[in-house]
């Protein structure tokens, strides 16, 4: 069967889109096309500009300067709903799915075309019509909650196909897949590609992607059009020149070696998740000093219940933990006198208060004792200050002056005064990290490593839990998977297997 | 009003005095009730529900007493709660407002304003609701009046079921539930939040209303400032132990007019004692759901994820 000219992709065309916010230009004259029928990579660090972009394109907000141009004509997408008139969709990290609505539920509700009264026998029928012809296949009655968050990925990557869009923008799709269900995603959105029946723009800063599956790439880098050109004629180190700006080695990990003994234990923890349910499943692990021990899996798999009942956000329904042989309660003094040190992810939610100001922030392991306290209810002010101002210089945190609130800061600059309070005192004997680069530049994630490897070589015990695999290989001595609750797979990094990894982290 | 009461054994004159209290007593729940359910669905809290009831009930009997009608009076008893319920749609639309104070505060003023206003007609004897008589099947003539039934009882358990359908399978009901659960979501489907949210309080408020108007036009009959038992109040916890189910508010509703039911039947079937305690039942079943389905560490099941939520 010929296709006709509304089963083909049309090309889209941006031409020097500028979007400004306030004083700082996000996206600066950045001009980018898909061919129809291609897969398009969209590269850049963090705070590139590349979300903004697409979210011009996609009508989300509207550019200062520039057209989108979809097939031949230009087009005036003011809204999503223009958008998806022309055929374009769009995918997000932030999933878009109601939690309450079955997914049959949520795929009808996102037609412009729904009628006031729904047939939901036709529009049942229509779905698994549509279900047939697509490349994964989902239980339509199934609850939005109930999905993990591979499955609410492609929930929303059908969605988009089950709105007729032709031109799919994928922003960082794999980041909440294992590396298997990367590559099934990506594969089967490859082969409708390759058929001609869809094209694709897909937001990465991962390399292997960008050569596994893209026809072609454009770089980002600071808001302005770094380079662009056919995947092929590329390799990695001009894709990070362009990216980054200059040929960049990244510092080398320096292992010291350590006369190691145990430091932490934790014996058989159990605790439960916010819906009552079993979330950590007697988990067990030895960290000892001088090493770093790396916790691999996808989100979702009780990471953030076990990080939180280290912290004591959550009680534990079972089990034990010590510190150097001493039973470990997640009390303040506890804290202070076995040198736990915690940097959970999501920081300014879980590790600061968002109205304090950076000082009083930098000072909350400290304030109720000399010289930050006098007596048992008087604050030093100056004191406060003082440490503050301190522990900004040498974190390089950067903020109009240590009296802001907290929440005024960059993402980047919260972690580093997270960074600056937890290690900026004496040195810790047991580093809890969660996730601790998430969303940061290049330069804050090569800071934030440095010290990292800097307390594991002073004799610090570090726990890193991290979704980033590449971050565990980098940093870990030894690392473990963690599968719905448990921790279901050991293996030296310097001899770890990924496919082995891989496997695990699926839960094969 | 009894002129036999000796044919009846005592047990079955309280459950008859506990069904006719289940058909007259649930009417202002189920309404109040299905109201806060919309209202709450799409991810706001109304607690000017007292008010609403209140200012319902005396804007009905004054409607009625004006006009003649009593159905009119319902209607003018829905207008009038849907008004108050307007206030509280623009106020919190701006930003920053608390949804909890403004109900409140609402709730304080609708009490205050229907007060004042309803003073000349609290010696008023408004035209009653019809009144359907169920019990003609029987010639006693305690069951006939126990199971005498007003026109709303029917309406709103049909409004019950309405309800479910319309959450289920219109664009609306959908629209309504996204906008509660997961505001961003709807934001990013391009569903007006505002718009969505305004309506649900406005439709909240005019039911709250009928339930008002059911108790100065039916059961008791009169106007006057004794006459809500905090119905409004604890409407908003029988949505959740009816965990925002148009149903479950139905059965919640129905339970809750028996229990109000149960001290002056006891009373009239001539067990006088303990008075006050049987009375303090609906309070205390109300206190004792809300301690028995809130957890620390769970969220209810059904729950809007956007209540309570800035957004």
């Amino acid at each position: 069967m010929t296709p006709t000219s509304t089963l083909t992709p049309p090309a889209v065309e941006a031409l020097a889109i500028t979007k400004c916010f306030g004083s700082f230009t996000a996206v600066d004259q950045v001009s980018l096309r898909v061919a129809p029928g291609t897969f398009h990579a969209l590269l850049g660090e963090n705070g590139a500009g590349k979300s903004t972009l697409v979210k011009c394109l996609m009508g989300y907000q509207a550019p200062d300067a520039g057209e989108v141009m979809v097939g031949t004509r230009e087009r005036a997408i003011n809204s999503p709903a223009d958008a998806q008139a022309c055929g374009l969709g769009m995918v997000y990290q932030h999933f878009t799915l109601v939690p309450a609505m079955t997914v049959a539920e949520n795929l009808v509700m996102s037609r412009a075309d729904l009628p006031w009264r729904i047939n939901w026998r036709a529009e049942h029928a229509r779905i698994e019509a549509f279900l047939q012809t697509a490349p994964f296949r989902i239980d339509p009655h199934r609850l939005a909650s109930s999905l993990a968050a591979g499955e609410k990925q492609k929930v929303e990557i059908l969605k988009q196909l089950y709105l007729k869009a032709k031109f799919l923008i994928l922003d960082e799709p794999t980041s909440v897949l294992t590396p298997l269900e990367a590559d099934e995603v990506l594969g089967l959105l490859r082969a409708e590609v390759t058929s001609g029946r869809l094209s694709v723009l897909m937001i990465t800063h991962k390399f292997r992607e960008v050569f596994a599956y893209c026809d072609e790439v454009t770089v980002l880098r600071r808001g302005r059009l770094a380079g662009t050109g056919r995947v092929k004629a590329l390799s990695e180190s001009d894709l990070a020149r362009m990216m980054l700006g200059e040929e960049r080695k990244q510092t080398p990990v320096v292992r010291t070696s350590i006369r190691s003994e145990s430091m932490m234990e934790v014996r058989d923890l159990w605790a439960k998740n916010d819906l009552g349910l079993d979330a950590v499943r007697g988990l067990n692990l030895s960290v000892r000093t001088g090493e770093i021990v790396g916790i691999a899996g996808v989100s979702g798999n009780a990471q953030r219940e076990f990080v939180e009942t280290l912290a004591g956000q959550r009680e534990a329904e079972k089990g034990e933990i010590t510190v150097a042989g001493i039973r470990y309660e997640p009390t303040r003094r506890a804290l202070r006198e076995l040198g736990v040190h915690l940097i959970p992810e999501e920081p300014l939610k879980n590790a600061c208060v968002p109205t304090l100001s950076v000082a009083e922030n930098l000072a909350l392991r400290t304030f109720d004792r000399p010289p930050q306290a006098r007596g048992p209810w008087l604050l030093r002010h100056g004191q406060i200050a003082a440490a503050a101002r301190e522990l900004m210089a040498r974190f390089n945190v950067k903020a109009a002056s240590p009296q802001v609130p907290i929440a005024t800061l960059s993402g980047g600059n919260v972690q580093r005064a997270v960074l600056a309070r937890e290690l900026g005192g004496p040195a810790p004997r047991v580093l809890i990290l969660s996730n601790p680069c998430f969303g940061l530049d290049l330069a804050a994630v090569d800071f934030i490593h440095r010290l990292i490897i800097e307390v594991r070589n002073g004799g610090g015990a570090v726990l890193l839990l991290s979704e980033d695999l590449d971050e565990i290989l980098k940093l870990s001595d030894r690392l473990f998977v963690m599968q719905n609750g448990r921790l279901v797979y050991e293996t030296p990094t310097a001899t770890a297997n990924l496919a082995d990894i891989g496997r695990h982290m699926a839960g094969h | 009003m009894t002129t036999d009461s000796t044919a009846l054994a005592p047990i079955w004159g309280v459950m008859l005095g506990i069904a006719g209290g289940v058909i007259r007593g649930s009417v202002p729940f189920l309404y109040v009730s299905l109201g806060e359910c919309l209202t709450q669905k799409s991810g706001k809290i109304n607690l000017g529900l007292e008010g609403v009831l209140l200012l319902g009930a005396m804007v009905a009997c004054a409607t009625a007493v004006a006009t003649g009608s009593a159905w009119i009076g319902v209607i003018g008893g829905g207008l009038a709660g849907l008004s108050l319920a307007a206030i509280h749609a623009w106020l919190t639309s701006l930003p920053r407002v608390s949804d909890v104070a403004t109900g409140i505060a609402l709730a304080t003023f609708g009490g205050g304003v229907a007060f004042y206003f309803g003073k000349p007609y609290i010696a008023a004897r408004p035209p009653v609701l019809p009144s359907l008589p169920l019990g003609a099947w029987s010639d006693l003539p305690l069951v006939q009046s126990a199971l005498r039934t007003s026109p709303l009882f029917f309406i709103g358990i049909a409004l019950a079921f309405a309800l479910r359908w319309f959450f289920r399978s219109t664009r609306w009901g959908l629209h309504v539930r996204a906008a509660g659960d997961q505001p961003q979501s709807a934001r990013a489907l391009g569903i007006s939040l505002g718009g969505v949210r305004t309506a649900a309080i406005l439709a909240g408020g005019f039911l709250g209303g009928v339930g008002g108007a059911h108790l100065s036009l039916y059961f008791p009959g009169n106007w006057n400032e004794g006459v809500s038992s905090g119905q409004g109040w604890m409407a908003v916890a029988l949505v959740i132990f009816a965990r925002w189910q148009p149903l479950g508010c139905l059965w919640a509703a129905i339970l809750f007019g028996g229990t109000m039911a149960i001290g002056p039947s006891l009373q009239a079937a001539g067990y006088g004692g303990y008075y006050h305690l049987f009375n303090a039942l609906p309070y205390a079943l109300t206190i004792a759901l809300m301690i028995a389905t809130c957890s620390k560490n769970q969220r209810l099941a059904g729950q809007p994820g956007g209540l309570g939520k800035g957004e």
